[in-house]
């Protein structure tokens, strides 16, 4: 992302919307200006901030008016008054920023929006997590630190020696040279985006053994690391296994993602069904 | 989606949080096409005062607005979620969101959802509690779970627990924590209403999800510095 010189106005606001407190308004030229080694291309400004369209030279005569009468001109906190913000073309290696940092931009190697993975959402229908399996999704940047990859490369090394199944369908597996050992390719190492999520499956047995490994790589990357746990239910809905021993581990579990199991191999034709009764019309009328 | 999992807060603060979403799933693994059901599940939540709706691609009730006027500087901004825009510009078939700020009309969409029987995966992000409830009121069992375990090294007690509370209702990181701080900041100053930053902050968040009865909320406490 940039901001045009010649229509910023330097009244901060873009500052504020910054996840990652990238942008700020230099001193020299009072404009705001992007850090683009932090700028993970969010887009949060571009497509968050709300456009007033107001012609720049308007805007700064009447702030210079203004601050002669120790007055500010102060557009609401989530508007750039003069759209400024210019998304820049994005080319390999960075372009893996927006990828991955910019939640509208669906991922090609899932097809899915967000951070592209379907985890236990779909898990009726997918058995991406079978019985008797954890799910783990590891987390990492969030909230408002980013990660660079080579910092997801620690933990996906370490998770990988201990020889678990990385998730395959999921873009960050898809970055890796060798999913074998968790490599992630060298160009795009030092990328830094909003958030990624790694994600493996074990047997419920190795829960705690994982658990005390992110732990203990997680101290030694410079990020902030969030865990999502997943597992299959029993019959009767309850879930007996899985949290006895995170709560063992000393985790107080307060909320989750419930999959409701109502996913069908057949998605119902509404289509379909509103279609008949038009047709049923039709034939009335020909008769 | 960890989007809607990972929210900071005890379990007392997901009170009235009850983030619903449907999605196809993807791989061909499903025949039949997705977009009505889609469409039909956002339609059945309209009918159960849903405070949030939309999709993952184009966003929820609550959206950046654009002048089309230099005068518009002077207007009011709309603070009330427009639902006819998001059920308008309903396309590709992605993940649809409802949030519900009360018990009773989360179980009641779910039972509704239950006996309309869509095919697509519904999933109930909200506290272990609240989900349970639901099912329990649909007359289901859960099929999977997926327990979020926190942000490691964030206790509850964090300092500024407020802004993490705003930030991290969305999910994909949108709403950033200095400008849920400069929110609340000028709540407690009184130079703007708890509904004028709760839009604010809503704008941020592209795929519906956030929970403006919530943020108000957490806005009001913070005002006091309770939680």
């Amino acid at each position: 992302m940039k901001i045009s010189e010649t229509k910023c106005v330097g009244c901060g606001n873009c500052t504020y919307a910054c996840p990652m407190g990238a942008i700020y308004v230099d001193p020299t030229t009072r404009k705001a200006t992007v850090n683009s080694d932090e700028c993970v291309e969010c887009y949060a400004c571009y497509n968050g901030l709300s456009k007033e369209h107001l012609p720049p030279r308007t805007v700064r005569f009447t702030r210079r008016m203004m601050s002669k009468l120790w007055l500010r001109f102060e557009p609401d906190p989530d508007i750039c008054p003069t759209d400024a913000l210019e998304p820049d073309p994005l080319s390999w290696p960075r372009v893996v920023r927006r990828a991955f940092s910019d939640p509208r931009v669906p991922h090609e190697s899932t097809g899915v929006t967000g951070r592209g993975t379907e985890e236990v959402k779909t898990n009726e229908i997918s058995n991406r997590i079978a019985v008797g399996m954890v799910g783990f999704t590891i987390e990492f940047g969030r909230p408002g630190v980013g990660v660079r990859f080579h910092q997801i490369q620690e933990m996906s090394m370490a998770l990988a020696a201990l020889g678990v199944k990385i998730q395959p369908k999921n873009p960050v597996t898809a970055m890796m040279s060798d999913v074998e050992t968790g490599k992630i390719r060298d160009d795009i190492l030092n990328e830094k985006v909003l958030s990624a999520i790694l994600e493996i499956t074990v047997p419920v047995e190795r829960t705690e053994e994982i658990i005390r490994t992110v732990w203990a790589v997680e101290k030694r990357i410079d990020t902030i690391v969030v865990l999502g746990v997943g597992t299959r239910c029993d019959e009767d809905g309850e879930e007996r296994v899985v949290a006895p021993i995170l709560e063992s581990l000393g985790y107080t579990l307060k909320r989750a993602k419930t999959n409701l199991g109502l996913g069908r191999p057949q998605i119902r034709e509404l289509a379909r069904e509103n279609a008949e009764p038009a047709n049923q019309a039709q034939e009335s009328v020909a008769a | 989606m960890t989007n809607t999992l990972h929210r900071y807060g005890t379990a007392e603060s997901f009170k009235d949080d009850y983030v619903i979403f449907a999605l196809p799933a993807k791989g061909g693994a499903q025949t039949g096409d997705p977009k009505p059901a889609l469409r039909r599940f956002l339609e059945i939540a309209l009918d159960y005062n849903p405070v949030n709706i939309g999709d993952a691609i184009h966003g929820g009730g609550t959206r950046p607005t654009e002048h089309s006027h230099a005068m518009e500087h002077f207007a009011r901004r709309p603070t009330k979620p427009d639902f006819q825009r998001v059920m308008d510009g309903l396309g590709e078939p992605t993940t649809y969101s409802a949030v519900f700020a009360t018990r009773e009309d989360a179980e009641a969409f779910v039972q509704r959802i239950v006996e309309e029987d869509l095919g697509l995966s519904i999933n109930i992000s909200s506290s272990i509690e609240n989900a349970q409830n639901c099912c329990k009121a649909a007359g289901i069992t859960r099929h999977s779970v997926g327990y979020s375990l926190g942000f490691e090294g964030i206790q509850d007690n964090a300092p500024n627990r407020h802004v993490l509370a705003l930030s991290t209702m969305c999910g994909h990181g949108m709403i950033s924590q200095s400008l849920a701080k400069k929110m609340i900041d000028m709540v407690k100053e009184n130079r703007a209403s708890p509904d004028k930053v709760t839009a604010a902050l809503s704008r941020f968040c592209s795929c519906g999800i956030f929970n403006p009865v919530r943020a108000r909320r957490i806005i009001e406490e913070a005002r006091k510095k309770t939680f």
